[in-house]
């Protein structure tokens, strides 16, 4: 009997010392500076993130080329966190603590980043976060180069008020945190605007939902008051190709009741059939179809990397290639890829963006952004309607909701991402 | 004779070894130098602890299929039941250190302009009310469910697929941000458990701990109702449930108890789980789960207890190995491990050692795996 | 915009025969030059001075940008557009452009929704004296929904010699739409035009009905009021139809979904969890046949749905035959280990398809057949819908002849229900075996046609399905296609049902629920197979 548990507590020690090996060998090399790229290369979220996996392993390759950074290569680790939030955290915490990576690139659902979040806190390193997001967040190891809601789905509704004379207004979307704000801010905007509350109708669904005729045939009803009606989709990835066929087929149209999206792009078109979809508009920081010479050079490059003249660039593909610059001039700036170093470095720094302005870090750890109109062409692209002469700071904590009005996120100053400017105390506190 | 022990050899060896872990792994995290040969560095100890919180789930689902017969597809109901359980005990800890400072409510409640908090929040600041929650809960669940279900011997199939309903019910109501849940995102961002901080190496080195010895304790546990008398009549009506019933067996009454007392570990499973991942959310009720965990059952060896807890630490250790060496084929691989597994060893890893190694266990489970699955095609007549 | 044409199209004869005027001339120039601003402002401005100035072209101009062709030269400010056919010509006068322009980056004047809207408008007065009845009505009809008042005298001159009784009474309520909101028309004309306007009892005719100005008489509102009543008193009607409609198209989805699986899982006890991306194998298999005929053989491209049938049917069953002699074979008997093989099909499928294809969607058109819908007493039906029905009902029916009538039918009807037995009768169960699942694959891969029309080509496609079919399935009842049918018809009707009530999300919520109390009370499904055996 001893002998066996003997047995046992040696394979147990034995079994043990051959993760610790695994682990060990994985040590970094230090001639190069790695990067980390977490974006989902299977499961749901797949259809969106491959592509910015890509579009991160072009910028590292290009800025090889260029002679890296601080005079050492960059190497890309690449890991997939399947589209499963518990395993996002963990692989971040690989990244971070065993592959030794100086900064991570990646994300896309904010359930993916909330999730990620405590690990670049207690590991202190720094994320690069690229898709338009709900806000209502600034922490001190996140780079957020999306759009906030005020880059994006408030010019979008100034737009419609203003060009299409709406007056009536749909907002549907999917079922989670980025939409539920959203139209929260928006409901209040409206409102503050002089719309009635029986003028707006809210919709929800789940992820992934395909059967649209009861919403469809819903919208059509509500659009048929005499009022000028749209549609403001917050309606994610996967469920608006049957969304959009469904508007096509009941022939809803766009000189009838505009859509217009803010999670719909040129890769999502790319599933659909845009010829009954001209019109629908969708609001962006960047468009492939947008001519600087900047974007030319950009989109040929994606195009020679993924060997397909056809492949298309998207919002968040921009979003990385700002975040990366950004980065990598953080990096010389401050000499070292020391994430406390880099954190400081990187508010200010500027980088031109590829619609011909120039993007900069804000202190709240956002960056300035264009906003653009575009309505869906018969080819799958996008025909720039309305852009903002400015760039817009995106703001982190929004000025239409309650909870975060007297908010304010300044990393530089304040040291604090959530500093009340009422009780002047850091830390929310209602 | 061996099949009325208790402990048998390879539940000794299997208990010795995660006892050995329970101490060795947070010993050598926490007082080895770093760069010892023998230091398990501070990601991979919740790593692990993951891997046997799966493993405790394992043991639970092993129970009522391997021993019952009952094919749950609907055990990761049970399993983030009692994850939920935990983080909504762990988001109340978090107090004012949110991101709006609110002492009462989570950020996401003050995000959706909640005023109060709703009346199943109530009571979880108490960790004592937590645990019991994470076990009752799911327990309820089984219960109510199993009360129906086997009493009007809904059997086989039909009963795995309306499990399967259970939990997919379940996910679409956790994701609707209006069950105050937090929706989607689900809980996130703990802080402390019992007034520890959870980044501290040392919480994790004891929750490992803890997730290790609840594991021997489930073990325990599953191996006493197994070698008990209603553990013979269980397997009985695993085998051959008309004749049992026929004999005088109130068939339902022994499927319900096991049934309860599974989902109750797979409770515990998920209360362990969800501090060290960090995170809760209602895509652990998702269907494809439940039948990944039907699947480390097989891998390991089904109706062995020790194999399907081997089973949950192999593919889970295979998948964070793959999807971090193969990214875009990780998906082959495991696809194929499942494939040959049930082509080539039917009996799962720890029939296929058994078997090389000539052991002739007298075993608790006279016949292979699977044969007792319950029959899905036109039921043919009988003779 | 409308007013404007009209006036456009009475006058442009007029201008032409003063073209020479120096005066004329320089307003033609004027307007033009507000299309190479890019500015939608100022290309609104040049349409509506274009119209003023009733320039000769100005047909031919306002056609160009509507189709996008209108085109500018950044440079010179010079205005060109291209006809039908390409021929680059000067927007000014018509005449070919001089070849020193043709080879500069000209830009295109661009349209948003406003202007479409416009030109749009536009259209349907031209169309109003289109030789095509059907194109006339359906300008009637543009008009109703605008109810732009400056088209009436075009409305009257057409209604004057229209001999087509469609087109006439497209016409006529057009007409009503106009004259209803028309403040200076007779009161017991517009109280009549109100009852015109109620009997076409659709969206635009209560948008019509309702957004009548405040100082309308008495009268006319008693009569529009009474009108929305007869509306809304028909339509919780046509709702309730409406989404029984909604439902037998939903359960129809469901159906074609589990058919395959109803054969699969149902009838030959494989728990086969490769089902969903059997049709998703399908889905694909459209989008290459569409592809390949798009490159090939264009002259087919309406037909390449019908042809990606048979392709998908085969491709899908081969794909499953192969997996039958490879896996499955070996688990006959052991149905759960079914599950655990066939769901490590599925994942290699799935990553296979991921890696060939990429992760992005891909396209399947829909043919022109398919799109668009029809209007039946205020319910309105999708053709791409009403198709899937049918589609759905005609492979049951097909598949239910083939399993009742044939001899390999009886064959596998035989070994499905004692493989012993028909082995000793002569009959090659392997070979049936595999003929079995291969139908049940490449019945899901036919599914798999009718689902790229509604939904995502993606690598994802099956797993959105699978619960739902095995849901449907068991609901039926195991090993029974009729009740399969029922089953899928029954869900998709009480999801639709519930729709309205609970949302999408409560209400598939509830649903499930009902299923799973609905198994306590039935354990075997709607259809239970009767027989013996004591334990099954």
């Amino acid at each position: 009997m001893l002998k066996i548990i003997g047995g046992a507590v040696a394979a147990g020690a034995l079994a043990a010392a051959a993760l610790f090996g695994a682990a060990g060998a994985a040590r970094a090399a230090d001639d190069t500076i790695k990067v980390g790229i977490l974006h989902s290369l299977s499961g749901t979220m797949a259809i969106s993130e491959s592509t910015l996996k890509d579009a991160m392993l072009m910028l590292i390759d290009e800025q090889n080329k260029k002679g890296g950074v601080l005079g050492k290569k960059l190497e890309p680790v690449v890991v997939d966190p399947a589209s499963n939030w518990p395993l996002f955290a963990e692989k971040a915490r690989e990244l971070i603590a065993q592959n030794k990576v100086a900064v991570v690139f990646g994300c896309w659902t904010s359930v993916s980043r909330k999730s990620v979040l405590p690990v670049f806190k207690e590991l202190n390193s720094v994320l690069f976060y690229p898709v338009q997001y709900e806000g209502e967040e600034s922490e001190r190891n996140v780079f957020y180069t999306g759009a906030a809601p005020n880059q994006q789905a408030i010019p979008a509704v100034d737009y419609l008020m203003k060009e299409e004379g709406v007056k009536r207004w749909v907002l549907a979307g999917t079922d989670y945190v980025y939409p539920r704000t959203t139209n929260k801010i928006l409901e209040a905007y409206l409102k503050e605007k002089g719309v009635a509350a029986e003028d707006i109708m809210i919709n929800y669904t789940p992820f992934g939902h395909s059967d649209w005729q009861t919403i469809v045939s819903d919208i059509k009803k509500f659009g048929s008051e005499g009022k000028k009606t749209a549609v403001v989709s917050t309606i994610n990835g996967d469920a608006n190709v049957p969304f959009y066929k469904e508007l096509g087929n009941q022939g809803v149209k766009a000189t009838d009741i505009p859509v217009i999206a803010f999670s719909v792009g040129e890769e999502e078109l790319a599933g659909i059939d845009t010829a009954p979809l001209v019109g629908h508009l969708a609001a962006w920081n960047y468009f492939m179809s947008v001519d600087t010479p900047e974007n030319k050079d950009f989109i040929a490059k994606w195009q020679t990397f993924t060997k397909n003249p056809k492949r298309v660039t998207n919002d968040p593909m921009e979003a990385h290639y700002i975040g990366f610059n950004m980065w990598v001039k953080a990096v010389e700036k401050a000499g070292s890829t020391d994430p406390d170093k880099v954190i400081d470095a990187l508010p200010g720094t500027e980088q031109a963006n590829l619609t011909g302005g120039v993007s900069k870090m804000l202190p709240n750890h956002h960056i300035t952004k264009p906003v653009l109109i575009g309505e869906i062409r018969d080819d799958g692209q996008f025909d720039v309607v309305e852009k903002t002469p400015d760039l817009v700071p995106g703001d982190a904590w929004s000025d239409f909701l309650p909870g975060s009005k007297d908010l304010e996120a300044d990393w530089v100053t304040l040291k604090c991402g959530n500093y009340n400017t009422k009780t002047k105390k850091c830390g929310g506190g209602a | 004779m061996s099949r009325y022990r208790l402990i048998d050899g390879a539940g000794l060896i299997f208990l010795a070894i995660v006892l050995a872990l329970a101490v060795l792994v947070p010993a050598s995290n926490l007082w080895l130098a770093p760069d010892s040969a023998l230091h398990i560095p501070d990601y991979l100890v919740p790593l692990l602890g993951k891997y046997l919180a799966f493993a405790l789930l394992a043991l639970a689902l092993d129970l009522v299929w391997g021993y019952c017969g009952i094919l749950s597809l609907g055990h990761g109901a049970f399993f983030a039941l009692g994850g939920y359980a935990m983080g909504m005990y762990l988001m109340r800890q978090i107090g004012s250190r949110g991101v709006y400072g609110n002492l009462v409510l989570p950020d996401f409640m003050v995000f959706l302009n909640w005023q109060e908090l709703p009346w199943f929040w109530l009571g979880f600041d108490h960790f004592w009310f937590a645990c019991l929650v994470a076990i009752a809960v799911p327990g309820l669940l089984a219960f109510g469910f199993g009360w129906l279900a086997f009493r009007s011997r809904v059997t086989g199939v039909y009963l795995s697929i309306i499990t399967q309903a259970m939990t997919f019910a379940l996910m679409l109501a956790f994701f609707r941000n209006d069950m105050g849940f937090g929706g989607n995102n689900g809980l996130t961002d703990f802080k402390e458990i019992v007034g520890y901080p959870l980044q501290w190496a040392e919480t994790r080195a004891a929750l490992f701990a803890a997730t290790a010895v609840a594991l021997a304790l489930g073990y325990l546990l599953a191996r006493w109702v197994v070698t008990s008398k209603l553990g013979k009549v269980v397997v009985a009506v695993r085998d051959a449930e008309s004749r049992t019933r026929f004999i005088g067996y109130r068939v339902e009454n022994y499927k319900l108890v096991v049934f309860t007392l599974s989902a109750m570990i797979a409770g515990v499973a998920g209360a362990l789980y969800v501090p060290q991942v960090g995170i809760i959310n209602p895509s652990e009720f998702a269907p494809a789960n439940s039948i990944e965990a039907v699947i480390w059952v097989a891998v390991g060896g089904r109706g062995t207890l020790v194999g399907a807890a081997l089973g949950a630490v192999i593919v889970n250790a295979g998948k964070t190995w793959f999807t971090g060496a193969l990214p875009s084929l990780w998906l082959f691989a495991l696809g194929g491990l499942f494939v040959a597994t049930t082509l080539l060893i039917p009996k799962g890893v720890v029939g296929a050692v058994t078997d090389i190694l000539g052991i002739r266990r007298k075993s608790e489970l006279p016949a292979a795996p699977g044969v007792v699955a319950p029959k899905t095609a036109p039921a043919e007549p009988a003779q | 915009m409308l007013s404007g044409l009209v006036r456009l199209i009475a006058f442009a004869a007029f201008c032409a025969a003063l073209v020479a005027g120096p005066a004329c001339a320089d307003a033609i120039d004027d307007a033009l030059s507000g299309f190479t601003t890019d500015k939608y402002d100022d290309t609104d401005k040049a349409l509506q001075g274009l119209v003023a100035t009733a320039a000769p072209n100005g047909l031919a101009v306002i056609e160009a940008l509507a189709a996008g062709r209108l085109l500018f030269d950044p440079e010179s400010k010079t205005v060109l557009y291209k006809d039908a056919s390409g021929a680059l010509k000067l927007a000014k006068t018509g005449e070919p452009a001089p070849a020193e322009l043709a080879g500069k980056p000209l830009k295109t004047v661009r349209v948003n929704n406003r202007l479409r809207r416009a030109v749009d408008a536009a259209g349907g007065a031209f169309e109003l004296r289109s030789p095509d009845a059907a194109k006339r009505a359906a300008a009637a009809r543009a008009v109703f929904k605008t109810r732009e008042s400056t088209a009436l005298p075009a409305i009257d001159h057409a209604l004057a010699d229209e001999k087509d009784a469609a087109a006439k009474k497209a016409l006529e309520q057009a007409r009503a739409a106009i004259i209803l909101g028309k403040a200076d028309a007779p009161e017991a004309e517009r109280a009549a035009a109100a009852a015109t306007v109620a009997s076409v009892a659709d969206p635009d005719a209560l948008a019509a009905l309702r957004t009548l100005p405040a100082d309308t008489p008495v009268s006319v509102k008693a009569a529009a009021e009474k009108g929305v009543a007869a509306i809304e008193r028909w339509a919780t009607v046509a709702n309730v139809i409406q989404n029984l409609v909604y439902g037998m198209s939903l359960g129809s989805v469901l159906l074609l979904a589990a058919i395959g699986l109803a054969i699969t899982f149902g009838v030959m006890g494989v728990i086969n969890m490769a089902h969903g991306e059997m049709v998703m194998i399908g889905a694909y298999a459209t989008f290459l046949t569409q592809s390949l005929i798009g490159a090939y053989l264009p002259a087919l491209n309406s037909a390449s749905l019908v042809i990606a049938i048979p392709v998908a049917f085969l491709v899908a069953g081969a794909v499953g035959a192969l997996i039958e002699r490879t896996v499955i074979r070996f688990l006959y008997g052991r149905p759960l280990e079914t599950l655990l093989a066939t769901w490590g099909v599925s994942l290699i499928l799935q990553q296979a398809v991921r890696s060939v294809f990429g992760p992005s969607n891909r396209t399947v058109q829909t043919p022109e057949w398919l799109q668009g819908s029809i209007e039946i007493l205020g319910v309105s039906l999708t053709w791409n819908r009403i198709a899937i029905i049918l589609f759905a009902l005609a492979v049951f029916f097909a598949l239910q002849l083939l399993l009742r009538r044939t001899s390999l039918g009886l064959q596998v009807r035989a070994v499905t229900q004692n493989r012993r037995m028909a082995g000793s009768m002569g009959i090659r169960t392997p070979r049936v075996d595999a003929m079995t699942f291969g139908l049940g694959s490449g019945v899901a891969g036919i599914a798999g046609v009718a689902l790229s029309q509604i939904d995502n080509v993606s690598p994802n496609l099956g797993q959105n399905y699978i619960i739902d079919s095995f849901l449907v399935v068991v609901f039926g009842g195991v090993g029974n296609l009729w009740g399969t049918l029922v089953g899928a018809l029954s869900i998709g009707v009480a999801n639709k049902l519930l729709e309205p009530f609970a949302g999408a999300v409560l209400g598939k919520i509830i649903l499930l629920i009902a299923i799973i109390l609905f198994i306590q009370k039935k354990p075997r499904g709607l259809f239970a197979l009767k027989g013996r055996a004591v334990e099954a």
